[in-house]
C-alpha cells in the first residue's frame, strides 16, 4: 500500500477535481480524497455551468487543459448562447447539465489520468510539517486514540478510520463542509451539503493552526417533482438551435477520448463535438448535434408574495438564526420580496436536473423559510398549484479562510506547501472553484518541484482577475465573477482563450504538443486571413454591388478593403465570401475571430494601450518577506492593510482599499533602497 | 529605468528672466532634435551649451530663442538622458516650448517625478529621498487644501453629482450584461447621458477658460499697411491701465506687447512693427502675417473702414482661414464709411467670430473690441460661471477633457444602438477620468449601486 505522495488534494468538488487532474498531468504522484466518490464535482446547487464571466472562466480552464468544459459538453441537457447582441467580449455559453451524469463523467475522466489515485475518506486531521518531529495527537472522541509523528518536510493527513497519508504539498478544497450548518425555518442541522455530514474536526483543526475564519452563507431552492407541474401554464425556453460547445475541440488530440482528430489528416478542423457515447442517458451524437431538454419560466404572484410576508417572522434570515453573510447577487426569495417591495413579480426558472430524473430545480427561489411556507408559496403559482416538493430549500453557513491568508499563488502564507482553493477562499460558483483548483494544482505541483509559481495577470485571463481580487479585496460576501470585474475584458474574450493560454498550458505540461500546434495554426490562419482582408481592395462596380446586394450587404459608394467592409455592423464573413468568391475559405473558428477584430479593432486597440500604460507599475515585485514595520513615513492604516494582504506586486498594492498614491511612492522608495543595499528575492512570476 | 520620457517647466511659475523646460528619459535627445534648431549645425554633445531656437516642427515657426544643455545618462540628475532648454521666462514661451516637447513624445511629469526618478535610479541617497517625499506629500495635501479653500469643494461636489448619475447608467448596462436571464426593465439612458455630458462640458468650458485666464493667449494684429494696426495696438494698451512690460526680445521681427483685456493677459503681436524699406511691402506683410498667425490663438484682422476690400485683404483672409478671427473696421471716425455689413461677406473668413467698428483715434468701439477678444479667447462660448472658471489646474482640465471625450463616445454609441458592453467601456473610462478629480475609481461602488437598484440573481 502506497501512503506517500507528492501531493494530496482534500475534497473532490469542482476545485479539487481540477487541482488533482492538473497536478497529475504535470507528473506529480497525486492523491484525491473525497467523502463520497459518487459525488465528484457534485453540483449541490443549480446543475448549470457558464453564463457571462463564468463561461469565460470555463473557456480559460479548457484552454489550460482542465476538465470542466469537456465534462459539461458531455453531460449538458441544454446549452445556449447569452448576450449575443451585447458586445463581443460578453457573449458566453450557459449549459444546464445532468447532475448525476456530470459526477459520473467526471469520475471517468479522473480515473483515466495516470498517476492520480482516488480514495473515499473523510479527513479528520492535518499534521503540518514540523522541524522537530513533534507528536501530534488526534482530539478525543475520534475513536482511534492514536498519535502520529509530525514529519520535517511532509504533511500528514489522518482520515476518519485512522489511516494516514503523507505528501510534500497539500491542496485543501473543503467547499461548504467546514463546520457547515444548514437552516430551514427553525430547523438547523450540521451538514456539508444537504444530506451529507460536515467536516467539523477539520474546521477546528484549521482554526487551531491559526487560520482566521469568516462565516459565509449561501442558499439553495426547493426541488419539485416534474409530474406535479402544469407545464401548459409555463413559458418554454429552448436551447441553442446550432451546435455550441465550451471546449476547444478543433485542437483536441485523438488520445483524449474524443473521435479521431481532424488534425491527423489534412482536412480542416471540424467544429462539431466528437465525444464518446455517454454510459447511460441520451448520448451526444458522434458527428453533430443532439436532443436537448427545454427549461420553463413561471412568475411569482401577489398571493405568493403575501404568503412570504405573513411568515417573515419565521424566516431565519430575518430572525437572526443565520449569522453568515450571503451574496447580494444570489438573494433569497424572501430577501427579494422585502427589499424590492414594489416589484410585482419575480421570474422563476424550472430547470430539469437531468435526463433520467423527474426532479426539477426552481431557479430564483433560494429560501430558508420553513417547509410548510415553501409548499404554500409555490402552490400560489398557477403552474405549480399542485406542486410536490422533493427536497426542501435551505440556507447553509460555512467557514471560509479570511482574506489575506493566501497569496497570488493560492499558497497559505502561514504554512508553505498548503494551497487553498474554492469556497474556502470565500468564492462561490463551480467555475470560480474550478479555476482556483486548477491554479492551486499547478502551483502545488511547481512547489513540489521547487519551481516558481505561475500567476496569471489581470490582462491575461479572467482567472488572473479572480485570483488578484482574492488577494487584494476584502471578502464581505461570497465572491462571484462578473464581466464588470475585468477591466480589460475586450481582450479576455471567450473566442481567444486558447490563443491567450494554451501556449502556457503546453509549457507547463498540461496539454500535449499536438494541441499546442493546433492553437498556433489557428493563430497563424487568423493572422493570414486578417492580412489578406486588409490588403484586398473592393471597387464599387455594378457587378460587385449586385453580388453584395444578393447577400443583403449595402452597396459600396467608394473603394474599401474587405476588412473595412467586414467591419460594418451585421456583415458576416461567410456572407461576404458568397458575394466575393475570390476571398479565401476559412473555418468558423478563424473567420469569427477575424470578424470580431475587424469590427471592434478600435476599441480593442485602446484597451491594449491602457494595458501597456498600467503594466509598468504592475509588474514590479515586492519581496514576500518585505518588512512594512520599519518603513518610515507610512501611515498606520496603510501599514496594516499592506501587512494583511502582502501584495506580490506594486500593482496589487495600488488596488488595495485604503492605499493611496503617496503610500505607493513610499513603497517604491523603500524597494529601491532594499535593492541598493542587498540582493532581493522577489516573488517569482512566470506568465 | 523608465521607458517613457517626461517633461515639465522646471522653474517657478510667473514672470522671470529665464525659464527652464526639463526633459528626462530615453527619448530626451530625439525630442530635443525635433524642437530645437541650433544656430550652428552639428550633433549635440553632453555638457556643452548650445545656442539656437525652439521651433514648432510642424509649421517651422520659431517660438523662442534658447540655450540647450544635454546631460547624458547616467551622469545626470535622474541618471537618464536629460535635456534642459533655457528660454525666456514669460509663461507663454515656456508653455509653448513644453507643449512642443509633449507633442514630440514626452509625457507631462507629475509633481516630484524628476526627483522620484533620481531616487529610483539610485542618484539620491535616503535622506535626500525622504526629504523629497515630504515635499511630494506636502504638495498633495497643500494642493488639496488650496483647492478646497479656493472652491469650497465646489468642483468635487459637481463632479460627484455627475459621477453618481453615470454610475447608475453603468449599473444598468452592467446588469444587462452580467445578468442576461434576469428581467430588467429597459431603460433609456439618453436623457441621463445628455445631462451628464452637458454638465461635464460646462465644467470643461470653465476649466478651459480658467486656464486661459491663468496662462494668457496670443493675438496677432494683421492687415494691410496703413490701416491703423499700430495705433490700434497703442489704443488697446492705453485702454488697459495696468500696462504690462513688453515681453523682452522673444522674436525679433515683430513687436509684442501684453495687455490685460477683460482680465485675460493677451500678448498682442503687431505684424506692422518693423518695416524693411528694401523689401516689397506686400510680400513682407504677407510673410509677417503668416508667421504671426501660426502661433496665435486669435487674429485681429484690421481693415480701413474707408477703403474698399482689396486683393491684399483677400490674401490675408486666406492666411487667417485656420485662425479664429475678429474683423476690426478701423478708422470708423473718417467720412465715407463702408457699411459694416458688406465688408465681412466680401471676405472669405471661415472662422470669423465677430466684427467690430473702432476708431483708434477717438477710442470708440475699443471696449466692444476688448469684450469680443475676451469672448473669442474663452472659446466663443458663453462665459462659464465664476466658480467654474476657478478650475485653473491643468490636471483637472485634462481629466475633464478625457471625461468629455469618453462621455461623448458613450452618448453617440448609445444613440447609434451600439452593444451595451462597449458603451459600458466608454462610461467606465469617463467615470475614471472624473474620479481622478475626486480620487475615486470604479470598483465596489458599482456593485453597491447594482444591488441596491436592481433585483437580480438566482
Amino acid at each position: 500500500m502506497e501512503h506517500s505522495y507528492d501531493l494530496i488534494v482534500v475534497g473532490a468538488g469542482h476545485a479539487g477535481c481540477e487541482a488533482a487532474a492538473a497536478a497529475a498531468r504535470m507528473g506529480c504522484r497525486t492523491l484525491l480524497l473525497t467523502i463520497d466518490l459518487d459525488k465528484l464535482a457534485h453540483m449541490s446547487c443549480n446543475p448549470s455551468i457558464g453564463g457571462p464571466a463564468k463561461g469565460h472562466l470555463v473557456r480559460e480552464i479548457d484552454a489550460l487543459g482542465g476538465l470542466i468544459a469537456r465534462v459539461t459538453d458531455r453531460t449538458a441537457i441544454q446549452i445556449r448562447t447569452l448576450n449575443e447582441s451585447k458586445g463581443p467580449a460578453v457573449q458566453s455559453l450557459r449549459a444546464q447539465c445532468d447532475k448525476r451524469l456530470y459526477a459520473q463523467v467526471m469520475k471517468e475522466e479522473l480515473e483515466r489520468i495516470p498517476g492520480l489515485d482516488l480514495r473515499q475518506a473523510m479527513v479528520e486531521r492535518i499534521v503540518p510539517p514540523h522541524p522537530q518531529r513533534a507528536v501530534a495527537t488526534v482530539p478525543p472522541g475520534n475513536g482511534t486514540g492514536a498519535a502520529w509523528m509530525a514529519r520535517a518536510d511532509r504533511f500528514t493527513v489522518v482520515t476518519h478510520t485512522g489511516w494516514t497519508y503523507s505528501a510534500r504539498a497539500l491542496v485543501l478544497t473543503t467547499g461548504t463542509f467546514l463546520r457547515g450548518r444548514a437552516v430551514t425555518g427553525q430547523a438547523t442541522w450540521g451538514a456539508g451539503r444537504a444530506g451529507e455530514a460536515p467536516s467539523v474536526a477539520l474546521g477546528e483543526d484549521l482554526a487551531a493552526l491559526g487560520f482566521p475564519l469568516v462565516r459565509l452563507k449561501t442558499g439553495t431552492p426547493p426541488r419539485v417533482h416534474a409530474r406535479s407541474v402544469d407545464f401548459g401554464l409555463t413559458e418554454v425556453q429552448h436551447g441553442s438551435a446550432v451546435p455550441v460547445f465550451f471546449g476547444h475541440y478543433y485542437a483536441q488530440a485523438p488520445d483524449e477520448g474524443l473521435a479521431p482528430s481532424p488534425l491527423a489528416s489534412d482536412a480542416p478542423p471540424a467544429p462539431a463535438y466528437h465525444g464518446p457515447p455517454a454510459p447511460v442517458y441520451p448520448h451526444p451524437t458522434l458527428d453533430g448535434w443532439r436532443p436537448q431538454l427545454p427549461c420553463y419560466l413561471v412568475h411569482t404572484t401577489p398571493a405568493f408574495h403575501a404568503i412570504v410576508r405573513e411568515n417573515l417572522d419565521r424566516a431565519p434570515l430575518f430572525s437572526g438564526v443565520i449569522e453568515g453573510v450571503g451574496p447580494r447577487y444570489c438573494p433569497s426569495i424572501e430577501d427579494k420580496i422585502v427589499r424590492f417591495a414594489d416589484k410585482e413579480r419575480h421570474g422563476l426558472f424550472l430547470e430539469p436536473e437531468g435526463w433520467s430524473t423527474h426532479e426539477v430545480y426552481v431557479q430564483g427561489c433560494n429560501t430558508s423559510l420553513p417547509e410548510d411556507v415553501q409548499w404554500a408559496m409555490l402552490r400560489a403559482i398557477p403552474a405549480l398549484r399542485n406542486v410536490e416538493l422533493m427536497r426542501v430549500g435551505y440556507a447553509i453557513e460555512y467557514d471560509a479562510v479570511a482574506t489575506g491568508e493566501v497569496g497570488a499563488d493560492l499558497q497559505a502564507r502561514r504554512m508553505p506547501g498548503l494551497f487553498l482553493a474554492g469556497q474556502i477562499n470565500g468564492t462561490t460558483g463551480y467555475e470560480e472553484a474550478a479555476a482556483q483548483g486548477l491554479m492551486a494544482g499547478i502551483n502545488a505541483a511547481r512547489f513540489v518541484r521547487g519551481l516558481p509559481a505561475v500567476i496569471l495577470r489581470r490582462d491575461q485571463a479572467y482567472i488572473g482577475v479572480l485570483v488578484d481580487d482574492l488577494v487584494t479585496k476584502e471578502i464581505r460576501e461570497p465572491y462571484r465573477m462578473f464581466t464588470s470585474r475585468a477591466e480589460h475584458r475586450l481582450l479576455l474574450r471567450g473566442d481567444n482563450a486558447d490563443l491567450r493560454l494554451t501556449p502556457l498550458a503546453h509549457e507547463l505540461g498540461l496539454v500535449d504538443a499536438a494541441r499546442a500546434t493546433a492553437v498556433e495554426r489557428r493563430r497563424e490562419a487568423t493572422e493570414a486571413l486578417r492580412a489578406t482582408l486588409a490588403g484586398h481592395r473592393i471597387y464599387p462596380s455594378a457587378t460587385v454591388n449586385t453580388a453584395l446586394a444578393a447577400v443583403g450587404i449595402e452597396a459600396l459608394s467608394q473603394p474599401m478593403s474587405a476588412a473595412e467592409l467586414l467591419a460594418r455592423p451585421g456583415v458576416r464573413y461567410d456572407q461576404l465570401r458568397s458575394a466575393l468568391a475570390e476571398l479565401p475559405a476559412a473555418p468558423g473558428h478563424v473567420a469569427d475571430l477575424v470578424e470580431v477584430e475587424c469590427k471592434y479593432g478600435g476599441y480593442i486597440a485602446r484597451q491594449q494601450r491602457e494595458v501597456a500604460r498600467m503594466q509598468r507599475m504592475e509588474g514590479r515585485p515586492i519581496p514576500a518577506d518585505f518588512d512594512y514595520d520599519t518603513l518610515p513615513g507610512l501611515r498606520n492604516e496603510a501599514r496594516q492593510v499592506l501587512q494583511r494582504f502582502r501584495p506580490a506586486t506594486i500593482g496589487q498594492a495600488g488596488r488595495l482599499a485604503g492605499i493611496n498614491p503617496a503610500d505607493i511612492a513610499i513603497l517604491l522608495f523603500a524597494l529601491e533602497r532594499t535593492r541598493a543595499s542587498g540582493p532581493l528575492q522577489p516573488r517569482q512570476e512566470t506568465a | 529605468m523608465h521607458d517613457d520620457t517626461i517633461a515639465a517647466i522646471a522653474t517657478p511659475p510667473g514672470e522671470g528672466g529665464v525659464g527652464v523646460v526639463r526633459v528626462s528619459g530615453p527619448a530626451a535627445r530625439a525630442i530635443a532634435a525635433r524642437i530645437f534648431r541650433p544656430l550652428r549645425p552639428g550633433p549635440l554633445r553632453p555638457y556643452r551649451l548650445r545656442y539656437g531656437h525652439v521651433v514648432d516642427p510642424e509649421s517651422g515657426t520659431t517660438v523662442d530663442e534658447a540655450l540647450l544643455a544635454l546631460m547624458a545618462a547616467p551622469r545626470s540628475f535622474t541618471r537618464e538622458d536629460v535635456v534642459e532648454l533655457s528660454c525666456h521666462g514669460g509663461p507663454l514661451p515656456l508653455q509653448t516650448t513644453l507643449t512642443l516637447a509633449l507633442a514630440a513624445g514626452a509625457r507631462l511629469a507629475r509633481p516630484g517625478e524628476f526627483t522620484m526618478r533620481a531616487f529610483l535610479n539610485g542618484r539620491l541617497d535616503l535622506s535626500q529621498a525622504e526629504a523629497t517625499l515630504d515635499v511630494i506629500r506636502a504638495q498633495t495635501s497643500a494642493g488639496l487644501a488650496l483647492a478646497q479653500a479656493q472652491l469650497g469643494g465646489w468642483l468635487a461636489r459637481q463632479v460627484r453629482a455627475i459621477r453618481a448619475t453615470l454610475l447608475e447608467c453603468l449599473a444598468y448596462l452592467t446588469v444587462v450584461v452580467d445578468f442576461p436571464e434576469d428581467e430588467v426593465a429597459p431603460q433609456d439612458l439618453g436623457p441621463q447621458l445628455f445631462t451628464s455630458l452637458a454638465g461635464v462640458t460646462e465644467l470643461l468650458r470653465g476649466a478651459e477658460q480658467g486656464v486661459v485666464y491663468r496662462q494668457g493667449a496670443r493675438a496677432a494684429i494683421v492687415g494691410r499697411p496703413n490701416v491703423g494696426k499700430s495705433s490700434l495696438l497703442n489704443a488697446l494698451l492705453r485702454a488697459d491701465r495696468a500696462i504690462v512690460t513688453p515681453v523682452p526680445g522673444t522674436t525679433r521681427d515683430t513687436l509684442e506687447e501684453t495687455a490685460s483685456l477683460d482680465g485675460i493677459p493677451v500678448v498682442l503681436v503687431d505684424t506692422a512693427g518693423i518695416h524693411a524699406s528694401d523689401d516689397p511691402v506686400e510680400r513682407l506683410g504677407i510673410e509677417r502675417s503668416r508667421v504671426a498667425l501660426a502661433t496665435a490663438d486669435l487674429a485681429l484682422f484690421v481693415l480701413d473702414a474707408g477703403q474698399p476690400v482689396g486683393a491684399d485683404d483677400h490674401a490675408i483672409a486666406r492666411l487667417a482661414a485656420d485662425t479664429p478671427t475678429i474683423l476690426v473696421l478701423n478708422k470708423a471716425d473718417t467720412a465715407g464709411v463702408e457699411p459694416l455689413s458688406t465688408a465681412a461677406p466680401a471676405l472669405d473668413l471661415p472662422r470669423l467670430l465677430a466684427t467690430v467698428r473702432t476708431s483708434a483715434l477717438t477710442g470708440a468701439g475699443l471696449s466692444e473690441l476688448t469684450t469680443a477678444v475676451a469672448r473669442a479667447l474663452l472659446g466663443g462660448a458663453p462665459m462659464a460661471s465664476a466658480e467654474a472658471r476657478l478650475v485653473t489646474n491643468p490636471r483637472h482640465r485634462d481629466s475633464l477633457r478625457r471625461a468629455d471625450e469618453y462621455l461623448r463616445a458613450a452618448r453617440d454609441g448609445w444613440n447609434a444602438g451600439h452593444p451595451a458592453d462597449l458603451i459600458a467601456g466608454d462610461l467606465t473610462a469617463a467615470l475614471n477620468a472624473l474620479g481622478e478629480i475626486t480620487g475615486e475609481t470604479v470598483g465596489d461602488d458599482l456593485l453597491d449601486v447594482i444591488f441596491s437598484r436592481f433585483c437580480i440573481g438566482k
